[in-house]
């Protein structure tokens, strides 16, 4: 019995240290994709790696949307050990590449074509002074709405398309004794569900004066207390209980029918999956109100450090090049829900939802209609976002503050942030 | 002879040798303690403060900028609703912490039955950690399945209890945890001060007419003064540091509403990416822990020479 243990040991040992002598380059990715299907959909691309003979270490951090991950890439970096790659939302991509940290991946990028298989707009983000610093993964669309018709046609309501209607549909349905609107607690859900209006409300070029280039013009203002307004009233279509809860519980509502919509990005179909519903049978996925023909997107990149290490460096080629990718882009998205980055993958498997997604996403990017989600670190720097989503979050949850003030102490917000 | 003389010296020098020993030994095991608790607290108190008057953002940087951080920290409403946050939390948390731990410790000193199984029972909230205690409690006051829920499911079906999602009520359900949390601890700070207070001294107080309530206030309570201090050292401590409790029973919300400058340290050196305030912020919290707590030790360090000069 004892033996039989120690050979085990022995074994694992030999297995252990033969890998480190025998095995490839190793590949550190730090990344938060810790929940089951992200993890599953990475595991293809781990996979794929060994397949060529690199050796995946991998560095997970899980918790906190990134942030606790945010936090242990800082120390690494600091501390001189940067790891090969790291996953970063939008807009980090031109914080690290300003700090210099970051590899020029030009060369890779020209040999894979990347400038005509990415989308230009994706493009764009994953370019420090316009060189490729980071590979682009996928694209969520945000200004979704998850609609459950069965809980629609008890209220005998029509689904809506404008927010007058969202706000007739929303009284019937809390007389049919469901909640309209499912929604959660963190102050990035408020920002989510703001986007959206602003996006709607105020059109695609509103939404980047707003929140990209963080400019408040004084004409600027009727248009964003109306915004205000529309935001107040969707606080009335929430339950209660929303307050401290998590997304995924807010789409567990809409699940059970207990709610009847409910705003958030497409990785609410993960849920929706995982629940055993189907989509255009059990729930629709519709476009916000007065958003059809715009987009709020949100993109997943992997940025690359700079390593002076040539086997290193190759090491980060192959990465970025397996990222970006056919095989990998269309198995990898197919799990987590988003969209392919790279135009050529064909979108056949794909939902129903990711269809439409694609679709939209060509549409909006033809009228000009594509934007950065700011609740998602796309559309300003963390500071410019958490000065924003202050506003944002604390006009929601004050009932006493009126639409004119909430605009007034966002413009004031903005007009702080550029000193 | 010569043997002798030897052996002596050499127990002499045995002798010399325990005495370096005893000095050497007691220095040797200290000294890494020492130098941790001087890197990691004081090196890192004087790290943080170099850091709140530079630029710093995303990464350290080490330029000296000046005290724009600590500018822009006070024009910040959301810093100055988490200091009102503390004023309020810290205040109400202390006094009631205090006197309920003081009301629990004299009811449990009327030698009353089962006084060990209640002790424990008032101890046991203690033994939690505030994660526990604050995810318990999110349950318990959401209006949607807690206490208000399971009232109005009794029939009265306009009961409200909605404290938890009212962003200007929100602080005092905090306060309300904390409380719960703490006075037990405090009772039983009481109850042995109570147990050591001199008998003699009651007996005479009876003999000279006072009353329960007189004694109470008069002999019993001054004399619990170390005790007062003790809570007051440990609760204070613990308000200014409040972070998890925050973090599990409403995360800063509803919308930033029940931030406290902890949370408010954490969202803006660690998630925004504002080191440089961050850094402000976390001086400001330490100035107002020494404002606090330094008067207090003064007085205290004088009036124990005073009693040891006596």
């Amino acid at each position: 019995m004892v033996q039989g243990v120690l050979k085990r040991l022995m074994l694992m040992g030999m297995v252990f240290f033969g890998g480190i002598a025998f095995g490839g380059q190793k590949v550190e990715v730090l990344h938060w994709w810790t929940s089951g299907g992200e993890a599953k959909a990475l595991q293809v691309l781990k996979k794929l790696l060994e397949q060529e003979g690199y050796e995946w270490s991998d560095f997970a951090v899980a918790g906190g949307a990134g942030s606790n991950a945010m936090t242990a890439l800082k120390s690494k970096v600091v501390s001189g050990m940067p790891p090969t790659a790291a996953q970063v939302l939008g807009v980090a991509v031109q914080e690290w590449g300003e700090m210099g940290f970051l590899r020029d991946m030009s060369a890779i990028a020209q040999k894979e074509g990347w400038d005509q298989a990415i989308y230009p707009e994706i493009q764009k983000i994953a370019r420090y002074q316009g060189k490729y610093v980071a590979t682009p993964v996928n694209i969520h669309r945000t200004n979704w709405l998850w609609v459950n018709p069965k809980v629609f046609a008890k209220a005998n309501a029509k689904i809506p398309t404008t927010w007058p209607e969202f706000m007739e549909a929303a009284k019937k349905i809390k007389e049919a004794g469901f909640i309209p609107l499912a929604h959660g607690g963190q102050d990035w859900q408020d920002a989510t569900v703001f986007e959206t209006v602003v996006l709607g409300v105020g059109g695609a070029e509103f939404y980047q004066k707003l929140f990209v280039e963080l400019e408040m013009k004084p004409e600027m203002m009727a248009k964003l207390t109306e915004i205000f307004k529309v935001f107040r009233e969707l606080k009335g279509q929430t339950d209660p209980g929303s307050p401290g809860r998590d997304w995924n519980l807010a789409t567990a509502m809409v699940i059970k029918g207990e709610a009847a919509m409910q705003i958030m990005g497409d990785w609410a179909k993960g849920e929706f999956a995982a629940a055993g519903k189907k989509p255009g049978e059990d729930y629709s996925c519709v476009p916000v109100p007065e958003t059809a023909d715009k987009f709020s997107f949100n993109t997943d990149h992997f940025i690359m450090f700079q390593q002076k290490d040539a086997a290193k460096q190759k090491a980060q080629d192959a990465l970025a090049r397996l990222i970006v990718s056919e095989p990998f882009q269309k198995s990898f998205n197919l799990t987590k829900g988003s969209l392919p980055i790279n135009q050529n993958v064909d979108l056949e498997g794909f939902d129903l939802c990711g269809k439409k997604s694609q679709k939209a996403f060509v549409k909006a990017s033809q009228k000009n209609n594509l934007v950065p989600s700011l609740a998602h670190g796309m559309a300003a720097s963390a500071a410019a976002q958490g000065a924003i989503m202050d506003v944002i979050t604390s006009f929601f949850h004050n009932p006493q503050m009126s639409p004119e003030a909430g605009a007034q102490a966002l413009s004031q917000g903005l007009q702080a942030l550029a000193h | 002879m010569p043997a002798i003389k030897a052996k002596s010296l050499w127990l002499l020098g045995k002798n010399r040798e325990r005495s370096f020993s005893e000095a050497f030994w007691p220095k040797l095991m200290l000294t890494p303690s020492f130098v941790v608790m001087a890197v990691f607290i004081y090196g890192f108190i004087l790290w943080t403060g170099y850091l709140s008057l530079t630029r710093s953002r995303m990464l350290p940087m080490y330029e000296f900028e000046g005290l724009g951080a600590y500018e822009q920290l006070f024009a910040n409403p959301r810093w100055h609703l988490a200091l009102e946050n503390l004023a309020v939390f810290g205040g109400l948390f202390i006094v009631l912490s205090l006197f309920l731990g003081l009301m629990l410790a004299i009811f449990l000193d009327q030698k009353i039955r089962c006084e060990g199984f209640l002790r424990t029972l008032y101890l046991y909230p203690m033994a939690l950690s505030f994660i526990v205690t604050g995810t318990a409690w999110k349950w318990i006051l959401n209006p949607a399945q807690g206490i208000q829920q399971q009232i109005r499911a009794l029939g009265w079906s306009s009961f409200e209890f909605d404290w938890l999602v009212h962003s200007d009520r929100v602080i005092y359900t905090l306060v309300l945890c904390a409380v719960w949390q703490a006075s037990g601890f405090m009772m039983a700070l009481f109850l042995a001060g109570l147990r050591g207070v001199d008998e003699n001294i009651l007996k005479a107080a009876a003999i000279d007419g006072a009353s329960s309530f007189a004694i109470y206030r008069r002999v019993i309570i001054p004399s619990l003064a170390p005790v007062f201090f003790t809570g007051f050292m440990i609760l204070s401590h613990l308000a200014i540091k409040s972070f998890d409790l925050v973090m599990a029973l409403t995360g800063g919300g509803p919308g930033y509403s029940s931030d406290l400058p902890a949370t408010f340290m954490y969202a803006h050196a660690f998630k925004r990416n504002q080191m440089a305030l961050g850094s402000a912020s976390s001086m400001v919290m330490l100035m107002g822990v020494i404002a606090v707590l330094v008067p207090i030790l003064y007085s205290e360090i004088r009036r124990r020479k005073r009693e040891h000069s006596h």
